[in-house]
């Protein structure tokens, strides 16, 4: 005896119900994506077009340090003002060698130290993903226990191991590998390591994101035909982790070339990045324009390896 | 159940050939985890061409036993032989053996034919070659054109075709298959257990698979072992096994089967009568005598009991009376419960060889159930 179904299956549907339903869907939908767009737009767009418009104004000794200024108050010399802007500052960028030496410096301290974080980063990663199930969560919080502890706190504290009669100079003699103290703080040296040290748990947790939801039965499938482990490696578990190195890889670059604090801490007079560069103009000069020039500058910079990042992305997705 | 290929297999059986020794040989395998024993002093040995199948339920250490010979596990105790050789101590990528996984583990990141030809490029062989032998494979898969496709791109039974290609590329000397269709559906398993008995037939290759189904497992295999608990309960032909299981365990786990517990009231000259619990003394065959008084169990197919309203005229011993509890259709059989007076249900198969029969028996009739002497088989535990 066959149940009766409730709803027979050659039944028609119910288009009041389905409209409803899309409509209740549709609205559902653009509130998701509007909800980040709007937020990016206050918090993102917004102050960005207003650091684009200091960037094009001039240095002025006024309250605030640049001219024209607008406001609501005289609508009338809007137009008048919108005549003052200028693109002098980018001019000026290009003209002083100073600049154009913050930026290569830049980004060559963010690409040593993210390649040495990538060294360090990878082995790490690989090593808790391996790692026995019930150890990875312990593991994964050990990694991310320094955020704990502000910032600034942690970059503090190298310099002490780092100076001259440093813990690590007095630890180093004591060993008696050294009889003369090294040299580390105040050099690029230090603000390799200071970058390292922190930005390490960036490059870990994507890679290790990675590599843990790879299936380990690829491995074995490879050695089964006769491929050697170390060889796996590289033709089965670096190719498929990829998109985690590709991230950590940006999530550590991108914020390095603008850091500030630890060259600032760590580094030596002679270490030149375009985060001091800016804070000079900034706060030592008080030339708001060229300081915003800068940034805008620098946000271009960074956009091309964000959307090269974008790109390898897509490719690796697009193919899988 | 037909057996297409019967009569060739049927004169294939060097297990029963003293001049013939095993290419794989299991000999008293002990594999521990901890304090658990997966595998527990096995002893088994597997001949050249052979189509042999691991079958039981999900933590009964079959899968360990392939990983012990594809080299992803080592035993705790005991050797494992090929052709002779310890496998012992020897790494994966050294063994001549290939495996099928069951998630088939294709290379996200290669192609199909890049899939394929991995094994070869880890032995140099040459591009050329190379190249033909993926041809060949892809052919023998039936995939041709589908060379340059992501595993992505395929769907589940294309996968297991290449996943399939890549262990047989390197012409194994034996192919070890992990579950190899458990993620089919049904029509495709029933269809690829064909093509996997065809190609193993022409290629003449060694086949060892692991499967919990024992339908798959009737299907292709030469031979079975059926594992409980680490160790090997029987291994026999599907014929043997169906029709001769060595204990409980074995004819409840293949197919479905009516077990009457009972005492031995006598036994002699190869006919055994049991009292059963049911309350129906059976008289059933026996290769031996047994002891009187002893503890027996008594197992029936189904399709072996005859079923009919009235007691047949010339039955006068094995016939068990009891209702119609449940039916079900099949199409091709349907399934009788038939609840006896001691409240035991027992089941009946009958084949439906006529279109539809107008005397079918129906709910709640009283049935007589008979079966011949020699149509079950005793049991000691």
């Amino acid at each position: 005896m066959a149940v009766e179904p409730l709803i027979p299956a050659d039944a028609p549907p119910q288009p009041a119900r389905d409209k409803l339903r899309s409509r209740g869907a549709r609205l559902y939908r653009s509130l998701v994506v509007g909800v980040p767009f709007v937020w990016l737009l206050v918090f993102f767009l917004a102050p960005f077009l207003i650091v684009f418009k200091i960037s094009l104004s001039q240095i002025a000794l006024a309250q605030p340090p640049y001219v024209p200024s607008f406001s609501l108050e005289n609508l009338s010399t809007f137009w008048n003002n919108l005549q003052q802007f200028t693109v002098d500052n980018y001019v000026w960028l290009t003209s002083d060698p100073l600049y154009i030496n913050s930026y290569l410096s830049s980004l060559q301290i963010a690409g040593i130290a993210t390649a040495i974080t990538l060294l360090i980063g990878y082995p790490l990663a690989y090593g808790i993903a391996r790692a026995p199930g019930g150890l990875r969560p312990v593991l994964i919080l050990l990694t991310i226990l320094p955020f704990w502890t502000s910032f600034l706190i942690r970059v503090y504290a190298w310099i002490g191991i780092l100076k001259t009669d440093g813990l690590l100079n007095q630890f180093l003699m004591w060993l008696g590998v050294i009889s003369d103290p090294l040299v580390i703080m105040n050099t690029n040296v230090a603000v390799y390591i200071g970058i390292v040290y922190s930005y390490l748990p960036f490059m870990v947790l994507p890679i290790y994101a990675s590599l843990e939801r790879m299936d380990y039965r690829l491995i074995e499938a490879a050695n089964d035909l006769g491929c050697p482990p170390v060889k796996a490696f590289w033709t089965i578990t670096f190719p498929l982790s990829r998109p985690g190195v590709l991230a950590g890889i940006m999530l550590v670059f991108i914020p390095a070339v603008g850091e500030f604090v630890i060259p600032d801490l760590l580094g030596g007079s002679r270490t030149l990045m375009i985060g001091r560069t800016l804070w000079n103009e900034f706060f030592s000069n008080r030339d708001w324009p060229v300081s915003s020039a800068v940034a805008i500058l620098l946000l271009i910079v960074l956009v091309l390896p964000i959307v090269w990042f974008q790109r390898a992305q897509a490719k690796t997705t697009g193919n899988g | 159940m037909q057996k297409s290929l019967g009569n060739i297999r049927r004169s294939f059986a060097p297990w029963a050939d003293a001049t013939q020794s095993p290419v794989i040989e299991f000999d008293r395998v002990t594999k521990r985890f901890g304090e658990f024993k997966a595998v527990d002093d096995l002893s088994l040995g597997i001949y050249r061409r052979e189509f042999h199948a691991l079958l039981g339920p999900s933590g009964c250490g079959k899968s360990t036993l392939l990983r012990m010979l594809g080299g992803f596990e080592e035993p705790s105790q005991g050797d494992v032989r090929l052709d002779g050789q310890s496998l012992i101590g020897i790494p994966p990528h050294r063994r001549p053996v290939n495996m099928m996984f069951q998630s088939y583990a294709l290379f996200p990141h290669m192609d199909v034919a890049g899939n394929i030809a991995f094994g070869l490029k880890q032995d140099g062989m040459a591009k050329s070659e190379r190249d033909d032998r993926v041809a060949e494979m892809l052919k023998l898969v039936k995939l041709d054109g589908f060379a340059a496709r992501k595993p992505q791109q395929l769907s589940g039974g294309q996968q297991q075709r290449v996943a399939l290609a890549r262990s047989l590329a390197k012409r194994p000397k034996v192919l070890l298959l992990d579950e190899p269709l458990g993620a089919l559906d049904k029509k495709l398993r029933e269809e690829t257990q064909f093509e996997l008995m065809d190609l193993q037939q022409e290629m003449g290759l060694t086949f060892l698979i692991v499967t919990h189904d024992q339908e798959e497992a009737m299907t292709m295999a030469d031979r079975i072992s059926v594992m409980d608990q680490g160790r090997i309960v029987q291994v026999a032909t599907p014929e043997i096994i169906y029709e001769a299981p060595a204990t409980r365990y074995v004819a409840d786990f293949i197919g479905s089967v009516n077990i009457l517990a009972g005492t031995i009231e006598s036994s002699a000259g190869g006919t055994t009568r049991i009292a059963t619990t049911s309350g129906v003394t059976i008289e059933a065959e026996t290769a031996g005598d047994l002891a009187t008084g002893s503890e027996a169990f008594f197992a029936i197919r189904p399709e072996k009991m005859r079923l009919s309203r009235q007691m047949p005229a010339d039955v006068t011993i094995n016939a068990l009376h009891g209702e119609i509890w449940d039916i079900a259709y099949l199409g091709d059989m349907t399934l009788f419960n038939v609840r006896l007076e001691s409240g035991d249900i027992v089941r009946a198969a009958t084949l439906n060889s006529v279109r539809g029969a107008s005397e079918q028996i129906g709910y709640d009739e009283a049935v007589w159930l008979t079966f011949a002497p020699d149509s079950g088989i005793v049991l000691a535990g």
